[in-house]
């Protein structure tokens, strides 16, 4: 994190606020709690915090700052260290914390009648993420519908979803990479310092199409023929249209047992409708159950089962969670 | 019910809800938003991606400093440059483009470019596509902050239209975005699946659930995909352009355009330009296709009356370093030049001083003009959109420009 937010180049001399404003802006109080002048004061406060080559912390004493600061309304010969205590002496990073994670476990709409008393505890507990958690966890709130499959998927998650749900195993793991790529995520490639916007930003008419086929592509070996960008964030402006050009047909092998035998006892015109109740998490739409239901009907009966789930897969009910 | 906009105005968290800087809640805000009428003008974004030279695109070539920063990489005047003025000339490639400079269809703005400037490729690239400041992070490009403002009531996903197979961010707006397609007819061939077409027929339930987004987005797709390659079948170019992904992307923008469809914003981009070595051939490849794209397309919306109506800009993520490197190369640079083209520029021609040699920030030209302000100037100018709104602060705009 040093290194991506250039404190190597935060130097007594020289400050560079970036390290200090984004630690503030992103990850523990938000915007509009702290003023342009506790930043330049944060800044100073942690000249010399860079790494070696290794990626270790090391502390550089002769580019640091060591006069005093005055930072959210207190005044000494700060370091880094006292910076991130007085921070984290703010309530108000306590809430912003909880709502990032409840943003992403319950509802991207935070309700703050949710928020408050964990925030509070989580507070109290000197930030023990795992009791916060736990506590949301087990919250009534956490299982109401309102809360369940409200959640626009993330490329990974529901690409790894459907390996994992059924048991996918590829010939050629590498296309699922450019897969990511075409939907947007790249694992270790954020797009900046803020990470992946994430909800309703993954989708758009081409990646929500693209998001759709997916479920054809992979059991159905239909074409997947996209050419990425040259500027997603790890393709380096060098490498060639060919290369972008992503086309090849994968073959895999799905592992549909467990699903047939989960079905065995289910008489067979239940079966779309119990299906969907185990793969989607948002109750299926009546017409959609027919269309599956007719989709699966017009094929042999032993490719019946497979159709059935590339199906349900295909419907906009799959991309949440 | 509370709508975000009024969750956003009571809750005492608002502040620290979104990464959004709170500028940008401006749009959320009833009364901007019913600015837009672009009174049937359309923007045409050119994406020069991976830094193009400007340098050696539009060439100070009377200038000492740029020869002997560049002892084997300046372009001289006995190599076939195109004059434009006494202080500039464009590389030997680009024939058609000094055609259009000559009828008074092109503009050049030198020294483009933002304060603090950051020489990452993706960095500087999402700077110019969200146009933010270096040091603020916005997920949501100018573009799609457009649609956003401009035309709430026309809920059309091809108000904006990227030619290329994935969505840009600078077409992703908070409420609204652009359609990524290649062409219309592949486009409308993925709708056609038979299992798509079916659930894209469903409504939406109207409860404003993530699951309601994706069916009105689904809905919004089919109905686009289909209105486009209807109305793509109405005008089929005659006009020759390169024969590259880039011409042929250029041509269907014409072929979208001449067919009368009702986009207000194109974006088509063109790699290639991070020339670290042997520049001149890979850079002097890319400006011919370039300007023999750009001269066709010009050519063809002049045909049906269109360039009028047309305004073209390019841009590139920086330009480079000014001295060259020992690969016969440039590394990564700077401020650099934008290009406008139309058929009706109300000023033409080099429109501010040629870049500064001898004023470098360790080796780097200073920019003098901020990209934000050449936004402003088309958003408010050109498509009448409220760019204050938009940019999320007044930057100066270009006194009579377009």
């Amino acid at each position: 994190m040093l290194q991506f937010l250039n404190n190597q180049q935060n130097r007594k001399q020289r400050p560079n606020e970036n390290f200090a404003r984004e630690v503030m802006e992103l990850f523990t109080m938000g915007r509009g709690n702290y003023t342009e002048q506790d930043v330049k004061e944060a800044a100073r406060a942690f000249t010399g915090w860079t790494s070696d080559e290794s990626y270790q912390f090391v502390f550089r004493e002769k580019q640091h700052d060591a006069g005093p600061k005055t930072f959210l309304g207190r005044t000494g010969n700060f370091g880094g260290e006292d910076i991130l205590n007085i921070i984290l002496a703010q309530l108000q990073t306590a809430e912003f914390i909880t709502t990032k994670l409840y943003r992403f476990f319950v509802n991207d709409t935070p309700n703050s009648a949710h928020i408050r008393p964990l925030a509070q505890a989580f507070y109290k507990s000197q930030y023990d993420i795992s009791a916060l958690l736990e506590e949301l966890f087990s919250a009534d709130w956490f299982y109401d519908a309102v809360n369940v499959g409200n959640r626009i998927k993330s490329p990974i998650e529901l690409l790894a979803g459907i390996k994992r749900t059924l048991g996918v195993q590829m010939e050629d793991p590498k296309p699922l990479i450019g897969y990511e790529k075409a939907l947007g995520q790249t694992l270790f490639e954020p797009p900046n310092v803020a990470g992946w916007p994430g909800g309703r930003n993954w989708i758009d008419s081409s990646s929500l199409l693209l998001r759709l086929q997916l479920p054809q592509v992979l059991f159905k070996n239909a074409q997947f023929n996209v050419a990425l960008k040259e500027d997603e964030n790890d393709i380096l402006p060098s490498v060639t249209k060919a290369d972008r050009t992503f086309r090849q047909q994968i073959k895999t092998h799905v592992e549909l047992q467990p699903i047939a035998d989960f079905l065995a006892k289910i008489p067979e015109e239940q079966q779309a409708a119990k299906l969907g109740e185990f793969l989607l998490q948002a109750p299926i739409r009546p017409e959609n159950l027919a269309l599956v239901q007719q989709t699966a009907a017009k094929v042999p009966p032993e490719i019946r089962l497979k159709t059935m789930v590339t199906s349900l897969l295909s419907l906009p009910e799959y991309q949440l969670m | 019910m509370t709508n975000r906009r009024d969750f956003l105005k009571t809750s005492v968290l608002a502040s620290s809800l979104l990464f959004v800087p709170k500028f940008l809640h401006a749009l959320d805000r009833q009364g901007v938003a019913r600015l837009g009428n672009s009174n049937g003008r359309r923007l045409v974004v050119i994406q020069l991606g991976g830094g193009n030279d400007g340098l050696n695109t539009i060439v100070p070539y009377r200038n000492d400093l740029y020869y002997k920063a560049r002892p084997t990489l300046a372009l001289r005047e006995q190599s076939g440059l195109l004059t434009l003025n006494d202080d500039l000339a464009l590389n030997p490639a680009m024939t058609r483009l000094k055609a259009l400079y000559d009828d008074g269809r092109m503009g050049v703005l030198n020294s483009v470019g933002y304060p603090n400037p950051d020489r990452s490729h993706f960095r500087s690239m999402d700077i110019w596509q969200s146009g933010s400041s270096s040091d603020q992070i916005v997920t949501t490009g100018w573009l799609g902050r457009y649609l956003d403002s401009n035309c709430a009531e026309c809920q059309v996903p091809y108000n904006g239209l990227e030619v290329d197979d994935t969505l840009s961010l600078a077409m992703k707006g908070q409420q609204r975005k652009g359609l990524a397609l290649k062409n219309p007819e592949k486009f409308h061939q993925i709708t056609q699946n038979r299992f798509i077409a079916q659930v894209s027929g469903e409504k939406a339930a109207g409860v404003a659930s993530e699951l309601d987004y994706l069916y009105k987005t689904l809905a919004e797709t089919a109905s686009s995909a289909d209105y486009l390659y209807q109305t793509a079948k109405v005008y089929k170019s005659t006009v020759t352009y390169p024969n590259t992904e880039f011409g042929k992307n250029l041509k269907t923008t014409a072929e979208l355009i001449n067919s009368g469809i009702e986009t207000r914003v194109f974006y088509v981009s063109l790699a290639g330009f991070d020339t670290h070595v042997r520049q001149q051939e890979q850079q002097g490849k890319l400006l011919g296709d370039l300007a023999d794209g750009l001269g066709a397309f010009a050519e063809d919306l002049q045909k049906s009356g269109q360039f009028d109506s047309t305004l073209v800009m390019t841009f590139s993520e920086f330009g480079r370093r000014v001295q060259q490197n020992a690969s016969n190369g440039t590394d990564h640079g700077t401020a650099n030049n934008i290009m406008l083209l139309g058929g009706a520029l109300r000023k033409p021609g080099i429109l501010n001083a040629a870049p500064d040699l001898a004023n470098l920030d360790q080796g780097d030209l200073r920019y003098q003009l901020d990209f934000r302000s050449v936004y402003a100037t088309v958003l408010r100018d050109w498509l009448g959109a409220d760019d204050k709104a938009i940019l999320g602060s007044e930057f100066a705009r270009l006194d009579g420009l377009v």
